[in-house]
C-alpha cells in the first residue's frame, strides 16, 4: 500500500486477498460439498417433521432437561421445522460466502430527485389541466365542490355513535343495595363476622351476582362490584369514610384500585397496608383507605356494612362513590 | 437462445410473461443492483422477515382461534381447567394450544416473531439515528419507521390482548383506566370502545379486527413503501476505502443478495421456530382465564411495553378537579401525553437537526460514525437513558422482590434517576465522542502508538509511532465536518435592523450547541506539518546515533599517543 502512503485519494476499494476457494480448486469443491450438506439435512428435517407430525400425539408429554414437562409434538416439530429452516438459510450464505464472487463491485448513484426540467414540465401540464378544468373562472364550483368533500368524509363519522351507549351514570353505581349479602368471592357462601379472625382478609362480591353476571351476558359487574374484607383490632382503626360503616372492626372496601382498576388483594397484616400488584399503589385500611404511596389518587372507596337478622354481613347501601379509575365526569 | 439448459427451459415461460409485461426491463436494471454490505443493515431484515413469520403463522392461528367473549364451561383436553367458565376466545386458545397439531408452536412462533419484529424496528431505529441515515433524501422513510414502530407497538398489544387470559386482561383493564383519563370525552371513548362498560361482550371480536386487518394492513402498505424508497434511493453506505457520496459499494442483488438475504429469512424462521421449540412463551394455561377481580402479583407486559408501564408507576399521584370534572395527570401524563411528546420529538428530529445544520442541502449517501456527531450521538445516548431507566421502572416489583430492596425506594429512585441520570448521559457521551475524536485525528497527523519503546544513545526514549493503513486512514478523513451557523451582522450598511432576528439568534444557538467544540480533522497542511515534524524527529534521532557512533568508534585521546 506504499502507492497510498501519503496521499489524499481514497477511491481505490481496500487491499483483497483471495478466498481459500478462490485459489484452491480443493477447497472450492469442500465448500460445495458442505453446501449439499446442509441443503440435504433440511431435507432430512422435512421428513422428519412430516414423520412426527403423524406419529406423535399431541397429548403427549416428555421431560426434557433444563425444561420440565413439554409436548412432545411442539418439541419435535419445532425442533425439525427450526433446524430445517437454518440449514435451508446457513447453506444459502455458506453458499454465498465462500462460492460465489467476493470482490465488491462499485455502481454510481443518481439524483434521487427530479431534474428542473421534469418539473417545470410537470408544472405547465398542472397548469393546463386547473386551466381546462376551469376551476379559476369558476370559483363557485371549487368552493362547492370543498364543501361537499368535507361535509361528505365527515358525516359518515356518525356512525360510530353507536359503537356503545352514552355512559350515563353507569360508572356512578354498582349493583351493591341495601341488606345485601356479601359472599365469600371463592366459596359463593355468606360469611359472618365470628368467621373472620383478626387481621384476616377475604375477597368478596354480592349475593347474587351470578344472576347478574348471566342477565347481563358480561363480567362487568365483576368489574366494579368485588369487594374486600379485613378485620382489624377496633382500636387500631384510624379513620373510615363514614361513621359506623365497620362492623366490629370488619372493614369492607372496594377491590378495584382507584388508579387505572386492577384488582388489589395483597394485605400485609401488622400495617394494614393493602399493595395493588400493578403499579404498587399502597392503600392505608386503617386510616380510611387513604394513599400512602404509588401513583393512585384517590383513597379505596369503603362500603358501609352491617349485619342481617340471621347474623350475615351485609351492605349497607351502595359505595358513596365512584368505584374503579378516575373520569372526567366523576368530580 | 442460450446455452444454459436451466434458462432453455424457463424460456417459454418467461417469454410469455415479458410479452404481456415488459419484466426484462426491470430485472435487465436490477438483478445487477448493489447493495453495501454491514451487520447493522441487517436489523431491518430482521424486522422485515418476523413481519412475514408472523404473517404466515397468524394466518394459521386465524383458522383455529375464536374471537368471542361469549361465556362457556371448558371440558377440553386441558384437564386442569376442565369445567372452567372462559370465554370461548380463551377456550379456543387452549384448544389450538392441546389439541391442534403444531397449534402450539405456531403459536409460540408467533409470539416469538411479534417480540422480534418489534425489537429488531427498535434496533433498526438506533442504528438509523446514530448513523444519521435519516438525513436527506431519506427523511420519509424515517417518518414512515417512526410510523411502523407506532403500530408495532399497538400491534402487539391486540395481539397479546386476544386470548382474553388473566394476563392480557388485566393489561386490557390498564389500557381502560388510560382511555378513561382522556378529559372531557374518556368516559364516552371507554363506552364506544368497549360497547359499554369494561369489559362488556364485544371488545375481542372488535380487537380481532383491528389485529388481524386493519394495523397489519397498514403495516404491509407501509412496509412497501419502506422498501421501495430503499430501492429506489439506494443503500446508505458507511465511509471507507472506495466509498463515496456518490457511488454505492457493495454486492449485486444476484445471486449474492438473493442467496444471503433469502439465507437470512430462513435463519430468522429457524431461530423464531427452535426457540418456539425449546422455551416456552405466553403460557396462558397457567394464567386462566381472565376475571376482573382476579390478579396474580408479578404481572408483567410483552418487553415493549414496559417503558410505558414504567412510567405509569413512576409518575407521582396527581390529580386535579377542574369546576366539578376530574383530571387524571397521574394516568394521563405518563400514558398518553409521554408517549406522544416521545413520538412526536422522534418523527421531527430530521427537520430539527437540518434546522441547526444551515447551508446542508445535499444528499447524505454516506454514513456518519456517531463519535463525528457528537450531539447527535449525545441526544440518542440520552434518550436511549430515559428509556432504560423507564423500562427498568416497569419491573420495579420484580426488582424489589428479587433484591429484596423496598419497592418504594427504588420507585423513588427512579423518579430522580429519570430527570437526572439523562443530561448525565448526555454530557459524558459528547466528551466520549470529543476524546474518540482527538484520537482519530492523532492517528491521521502520527499514526499509531506501535508499543515499540526505544532508547537513544543519549538516553532519550521514545515510542516509534507506526502509520496506519490505507483503509484505516480512508476511513478516519471521511468526515464531514460542518460549521456553526453564524448570527448575521443585526444591522445592515444602511443601519436598518433585519427582520426575524430573534428566530435567527435561536438558530445560531442551537447550531453552535450542535457543531461547535468538534474536534476539527486535520488539514493537509497539518498532515504535511505533522510529517515533516516526524522526519525531523527521525533525523534528530538519527544524529544522536550518528554521533554517539562517531564518538564510540572514535580513537580516544589516550589511544593516539
Amino acid at each position: 500500500m506504499s502507492d497510498h502512503e501519503h496521499d489524499d485519494d481514497f477511491s481505490a476499494l481496500p487491499h483483497h486477498e483471495p478466498r481459500m476457494s478462490d485459489i484452491d480448486p480443493r477447497a472450492a469443491k469442500r465448500a460445495e460439498r458442505q453446501v449439499a450438506l446442509l441443503f440435504t439435512g433440511a431435507m432430512l428435517c422435512g421428513i422428519a417433521f412430516i414423520v412426527a407430525f403423524a406419529a406423535v400425539p399431541v397429548e403427549k408429554l416428555v421431560w426434557v432437561p433444563l425444561i420440565g414437562d413439554t409436548q412432545l409434538s411442539n418439541l419435535l416439530l419445532g425442533l425439525f421445522m427450526g433446524l430445517g429452516f437454518f440449514l435451508v438459510g446457513g447453506g444459502a450464505i455458506h453458499w454465498a460466502k465462500k462460492l460465489m464472487p467476493e470482490q465488491e463491485v462499485i455502481s454510481e448513484r443518481h439524483d434521487t430527485g427530479a431534474p428542473a426540467e421534469a418539473r417545470q414540465a410537470t408544472f405547465k401540464e398542472l397548469e393546463r389541466g386547473v386551466n381546462e378544468s376551469g376551476v379559476r373562472r369558476r370559483p363557485l364550483i371549487l368552493a362547492t365542490l370543498v364543501g361537499a368533500l368535507a361535509l361528505m368524509s365527515v358525516a359518515p363519522l356518525v356512525l360510530i355513535a353507536d359503537l356503545g351507549p352514552k355512559p350515563g351514570t353507569k360508572l356512578r353505581y354498582t349493583m351493591w343495595r341495601k341488606g345485601m349479602r356479601i359472599l365469600v368471592a371463592e366459596t359463593g357462601q355468606p360469611i359472618r363476622p365470628q368467621d373472620l379472625l383478626v387481621g384476616s382478609l377475604v375477597s368478596g362480591v354480592p349475593d347474587g351476582i351470578d344472576a347478574v353476571l348471566e342477565a347481563e351476558g358480561n363480567l362487568n359487574e365483576l368489574a366494579k362490584a368485588p369487594v374486600i374484607l379485613v378485620r382489624m383490632d377496633p382500636t387500631d382503626i384510624k379513620a373510615q369514610q363514614g361513621t359506623d360503616w365497620d362492623f366490629q372492626g370488619i372493614l369492607c372496601f372496594s377491590k378495584i384500585c382507584t388508579h387505572v382498576g386492577c384488582p388489589i388483594s395483597l394485605y400485609e397484616q401488622q400495617t394494614h397496608h393493602l399493595l395493588c400488584p400493578c403499579h404498587q399503589s399502597t392503600f392505608d385500611l386503617a386510616d380510611g383507605g387513604q394513599v400512602i404511596f404509588g401513583p393512585a389518587a384517590r383513597e379505596l372507596p369503603q362500603l358501609a356494612i352491617t349485619v342481617d337478622t340471621d347474623g350475615y354481613l351485609v351492605a349497607q347501601g351502595d359505595f358513596a362513590q365512584p368505584v374503579g379509575p378516575s373520569f372526567w365526569e366523576r368530580g | 437462445m442460450s446455452d444454459n439448459k436451466v434458462l432453455d427451459v424457463t424460456e417459454g415461460a418467461y417469454d410469455w410473461v415479458d410479452d404481456r409485461v415488459p419484466a426484462s426491463n426491470f430485472l435487465k436494471r436490477n438483478l445487477n443492483k448493489v447493495f453495501p454490505e454491514h451487520w447493522s443493515f441487517m436489523l431491518g431484515e430482521i424486522a422485515l422477515y418476523s413481519f412475514i413469520v408472523l404473517l404466515l403463522t397468524g394466518t394459521f392461528l386465524t383458522l383455529f382461534f375464536k374471537p368471542v367473549m361469549t361465556e362457556i364451561v371448558y371440558h377440553g383436553s386441558y384437564l386442569p381447567l376442565n369445567g372452567v367458565r372462559m370465554s370461548e376466545a380463551f377456550a379456543s386458545t387452549l384448544d389450538i394450544s392441546f389439541d391442534v397439531r403444531g397449534g402450539l408452536l405456531m403459536r409460540q412462533i408467533h409470539h416469538w416473531a411479534a417480540l422480534f419484529f418489534v425489537g429488531a424496528i427498535s434496533v433498526h431505529l438506533l442504528r438509523v439515528f446514530f448513523t444519521g441515515a435519516f438525513r436527506k433524501p431519506r427523511e420519509m422513510n424515517w417518518l414512515i419507521g417512526v410510523g411502523l414502530l407506532t403500530l408495532g407497538l399497538l400491534e402487539g398489544f391486540a395481539g397479546y390482548s386476544l386470548p382474553d387470559d388473566l394476563l392480557s386482561g388485566t393489561g386490557l383493564r390498564i389500557a381502560d383506566g388510560i382511555v378513561l383519563s382522556i378529559p372531557v370525552v374518556g368516559t364516552y371513548a371507554q363506552f364506544l370502545i368497549f360497547g359499554g362498560q369494561f369489559p362488556g361482550d364485544i371488545f375481542i371480536s372488535r380487537l380481532y379486527t383491528v389485529h388481524i386487518l386493519l394495523v397489519p394492513g397498514i403495516i404491509l402498505a407501509l412496509i412497501t413503501a419502506h422498501l421501495m424508497m430503499v430501492w429506489y434511493q439506494k443503500h446508505t453506505q458507511f465511509p471507507g476505502a472506495g466509498r463515496t457520496n456518490d457511488n454505492v459499494v457493495g454486492y449485486p442483488l444476484f445471486p449474492i443478495y438473493t442467496a444471503k438475504a433469502g439465507g437470512f429469512f430462513f435463519v430468522v424462521f429457524g431461530v423464531c421456530t427452535l426457540l418456539s421449540a425449546l422455551v416456552q412463551i405466553n403460557p396462558i394455561w397457567m394464567y386462566g382465564p381472565y376475571v376482573p377481580d382476579q390478579l396474580t402479583a408479578g404481572s408483567q407486559p410483552d418487553w415493549y411495553i414496559g417503558w410505558l408501564e414504567g412510567a405509569l408507576r413512576m409518575t407521582p399521584n396527581i390529580e386535579t378537579d377542574l369546576f366539578g370534572h376530574t383530571i387524571s395527570w397521574n394516568i394521563l401524563l405518563p400514558a398518553l401525553v409521554l408517549p406522544g411528546i416521545i413520538f412526536t420529538l422522534m418523527a421531527l428530529y430530521p427537520w430539527i437537526e437540518r434546522w441547526a445544520t444551515p447551508g446542508d442541502n445535499g444528499p447524505h449517501n454516506l454514513l456518519d460514525r456517531p463519535r463525528n456527531a457528537p450531539t447527535r450521538t449525545a441526544i440518542g445516548v440520552m434518550s436511549l437513558t430515559f428509556y432504560i431507566l423507564l423500562w427498568i421502572e416497569g419491573g420495579n416489583d420484580i426488582i424489589a422482590s428479587k433484591f429484596d430492596i423496598s419497592v418504594n425506594a427504588m420507585t423513588w429512585f427512579m423518579r430522580v434517576a429519570c430527570i437526572v441520570l439523562p443530561p448525565i448521559a448526555f454530557i459524558t457521551t459528547k466528551r466520549i465522542c470529543f476524546g474518540l475524536q482527538r484520537r482519530d485525528r492523532d492517528k491521521l497527523l502520527h499514526g499509531y502508538e506501535s508499543g515499540v519503546i526505544k532508547r537513544l544513545p543519549s538516553g532519550e526514549y521514545y515510542e516509534q509511532h507506526q502509520p496506519i493503513s490505507y483503509e484505516e486512514r480512508a476511513l478516519l478523513s471521511a468526515r464531514d465536518d460542518k460549521e456553526p451557523y453564524v448570527l448575521p451582522v443585526a444591522t445592515d450598511a444602511n443601519g436598518v435592523r433585519q427582520k426575524g432576528l430573534a428566530h435567527k439568534r435561536v438558530r445560531a444557538k442551537l447550531s453552535g450547541w450542535f457543531y461547535g467544540d468538534s474536534v476539527p480533522k486535520p488539514t493537509p497542511a497539518e498532515i504535511a506539518e505533522a510529517g515533516h515534524h516526524e522526519e525531523e524527529l527521525t533525523a534528530a534521532r538519527q544524529a544522536d546515533i550518528e554521533s554517539t557512533r562517531a564518538k564510540v568508534l572514535a580513537p580516544s585521546p589516550s589511544d593516539e599517543t
